[in-house]
């Protein structure tokens, strides 16, 4: 018997590196469930797809591990704990907001797991009270220039003097994009006439809407994910608003246009990459997703997409398996040829990238213009 | 807008939602009427009926009068299932373990039902079977879906009503609510009437959620909480135990929440409705239309 458990021993200990190339993990965390859940599974979709193209040429298999985060920071935490203490992964790809992203953040620096997140715009995520998280990237740019832009078109593009905003008060991507948009827009020369706040589970905007229609707003700011922003848009038009809406890049799932319907016709909202956009990287993803996933891919899936690729990328140049290394090849990354625009990192970890203006439409989403830093 | 017609006009939104959470804090009420008990889950309740509503509009196609039959139905018949499974066998265990009971029911329901294969976590859109129209009267404007919301709880009261105060099963409800084992001693069947006062009060909360789903459509399976607990306050904040308190508390903290939104800031609005539950906990225990102090 002994003898027998010591060849098997024996087995395992030389041959199985002659079997298997070498493997990493890498995890995933996104919302495949929740109010969000379009972003998660787009995300999921471009995760996917950037693993299957490393591994034809890749030099270690990659082993996805994907982890679900429901929009909620407490379980976002305790998937990225799970990922990190249990499963062991090497690098995190996620998670994609950033009420969920900012804690996550502090447990994968803080365990010095290089994490990507390809989507989540809120400066705390990289940056907390000044201190840079070292470990910490972002594939897109950052709200206080989302809030910017938005501000401006507004007051240059539609030439309009007043407006009203709406936000999540428990929510820093919402609450972040309401004060960068009143900031910008207030030094622009336009007024704010309704600045009201409300609350994660809620339903019920007749108050605020019927607040602020007393006031006339012209445009009004909605910094929110589609599900609320549909409900909202859907009661502010029952109500007999008219008011030009506009948003983040929160907007961006199909079924914003499903819920809201007509009243979000006509709306305006900032956004990191458009389909139409003429490159050739881009043009490859896009027919792969389609192929895949007969649809074409959103902001989620293109933005998980270059996060996971950038990371695999690093995975593939460094010399030997070691977690600081992967954070200064990225620190060193230099015009990364991605699906959403060459990527660059700034001193923050943060992606020096261009806005895209996008406008809702009956039949879809329509390409603007960009907007450069 | 002046101001008048603004005051008016928030009252109305008041109303619409003061309306959905009378129809909620009947069940409670009616619930402690006869078991002393704060049936925790009776939010969720409300939550399934519009899940219910949901299915059998958006994948069936049914119209809407059946619609509102079939929720009422199964609202009752997991009204019914809840008592029977979870509270009757602790019929004579200490309240606490009763009331404990009930928290978990409620936990139960809603992670249960949030499993992928049932309800799923996600929020769905709820699909209105007509369109919204807005009427002005000058002075503000109401929606037809408003209309029908006053309509319906209108209506469903005034059964109610009828059914406590008029009919055989409601003069026995009560006595068993005023004393329960005198009321058996007269031969009432004190388990009829209490799986009866939870079906009475699930059917309730069912034409609550499809009230709510119409009103403000989108439905996710933890949607019952915030409405559970608001309606809960309004039963206290009306007289627990008193069919036409919960009625009142109901309108007055949907009105409360609206105009606390409206002239202070959203912020505000629940901190506000607790604190008039602990006034009321602290002042007049009994509510507004309580008479007597409630023995312990």
């Amino acid at each position: 018997m002994k003898r027998i458990l010591l060849v098997i021993a024996a087995f395992i200990l030389f041959a199985a590196p002659v079997f298997a190339k070498d493997s990493i993990k890498i995890g995933l965390i996104a919302p495949l469930t929740g109010d969000v859940k379009t972003f998660g599974e787009s995300a999921k979709n471009g995760f996917l797809i950037a693993i299957e193209e490393y591994s034809k040429k890749g030099r270690y298999t990659i082993v996805p591990v994907i982890a679900d985060d429901r929009n909620d920071p407490t379980e976002g935490a305790n998937a990225a704990l799970k990922l990190i203490t249990q499963d062991k992964v090497f690098a995190i790809s996620g998670p994609l907001t950033s009420k969920v992203s900012i804690p996550v953040s502090d447990i994968a620096n803080s365990n010095k797991v290089p994490m990507i997140t390809g989507t989540a715009t809120n400066p705390k995520v990289t940056v907390h009270e000044g201190k840079r998280k070292p470990y910490v990237f972002r594939a897109c740019f950052i709200d206080p220039f989302q809030g910017t832009v938005a501000a401006g078109f507004a007051l240059k593009d539609l030439k309009v003097k007043t407006a009203a905003v709406l936000y999540d008060v428990g929510n820093d991507y919402s609450r972040g994009l309401a004060e960068y948009f009143r900031t910008t827009f207030t030094k622009g020369g336009g007024s704010i006439v309704a600045y009201e706040s409300y609350q994660k589970d809620d339903v019920d905007f007749s108050a605020l809407i019927t607040k602020v229609q007393t006031k006339k707003p012209d445009v009004i700011y909605l910094p929110d994910y589609y599900n609320k922003v549909a409900l909202i848009a859907r009661q502010i038009r029952e109500k007999g608003l008219k008011s030009i809406l506009i948003g983040g890049d929160g907007w961006d799932s199909p079924e914003l246009l499903k819920i809201a319907g007509s009243s979000i016709v006509g709306g305006y909202f900032t956004n990191h990459y458009s389909p139409d956009r003429k490159d050739p990287v881009s043009e490859a993803f896009i027919k792969r997703y389609r192929e895949k996933h007969r649809m074409v891919p959103d902001t989620f899936a293109a933005l998980s997409y270059d996060a996971t690729t950038m990371l695999l990328k690093a995975i593939d140049s460094i010399p030997s398996k070691k977690q600081e290394d992967i954070v200064k090849y990225l620190v060193n990354l230099k015009n990364h040829k991605g699906v959403t625009g060459r990527i660059t990192f700034d001193k923050n970890g943060d992606a020096i990238k261009s806005v895209v203006l996008l406008k809702v439409e009956k039949d879809g989403v329509r390409y603007m213009t960009t907007i450069n830093p | 807008m002046d101001i008048l017609s603004y005051v008016l006009q928030q009252g109305i939104n008041g109303l619409q939602l003061g309306a959905v959470y009378a129809l909620i804090a009947l069940g409670y009420t009616m619930v402690y009427g006869v078991l002393r008990l704060i049936n925790f889950a009776h939010g969720d309740i409300f939550m399934f009926g519009a899940f219910v509503a949901y299915f059998l509009i958006a994948k069936f196609g049914i119209p809407i009068y059946l619609v509102f039959i079939i929720t009422m139905l199964a609202c009752a018949i997991a009204g019914y299932l809840i008592e029977k499974i979870a509270y009757k066998p602790l019929r004579d265990a200490p309240k606490i373990s009763l009331l404990i009971t009930a928290v978990g029911v409620s936990l139960f329901l809603e992670y249960f039902l949030s499993l992928n294969a049932i309800f799923t976590p996600n929020y769905i859109a709820f699909p209105r079977p007509f369109d919204v129209k807005g009427y002005d009267l000058s002075l503000f404007t109401i929606t037809n879906v408003q209309i029908i919301i006053f309509i319906i709880t209108f209506v469903s009261l005034f059964l109610l009503y009828l059914l406590i105060y008029r009919t055989n099963y409601g003069r026995a409800m009560r006595a068993v609510s005023h004393d329960k084992e005198t009321a058996a001693l007269m031969g009432i069947g004190i388990d009829g009437i209490i799986s009866f006062t939870f079906i009475v009060g699930a059917s309730l909360a069912g034409v609550g959620g499809i009230l709510y789903g119409i009103a403000y459509p989108q439905i996710n399976v933890f949607m019952g909480i915030m409405p559970g607990i608001k309606s809960f306050i309004a039963a206290v904040l009306g007289g627990i135990g008193i069919i036409h308190g919960a009625v009142i508390g109901g309108l007055i903290i949907g009105i409360c929440e609206v105009f606390v939104s409206a002239f202070l800031s959203s912020t505000f609005r629940d901190g506000v409705i607790f604190i008039i539950l602990f006034a009321v906990l602290l002042f007049k225990p009994s509510g507004i239309l309580g008479k007597r102090i409630e023995k312990v």
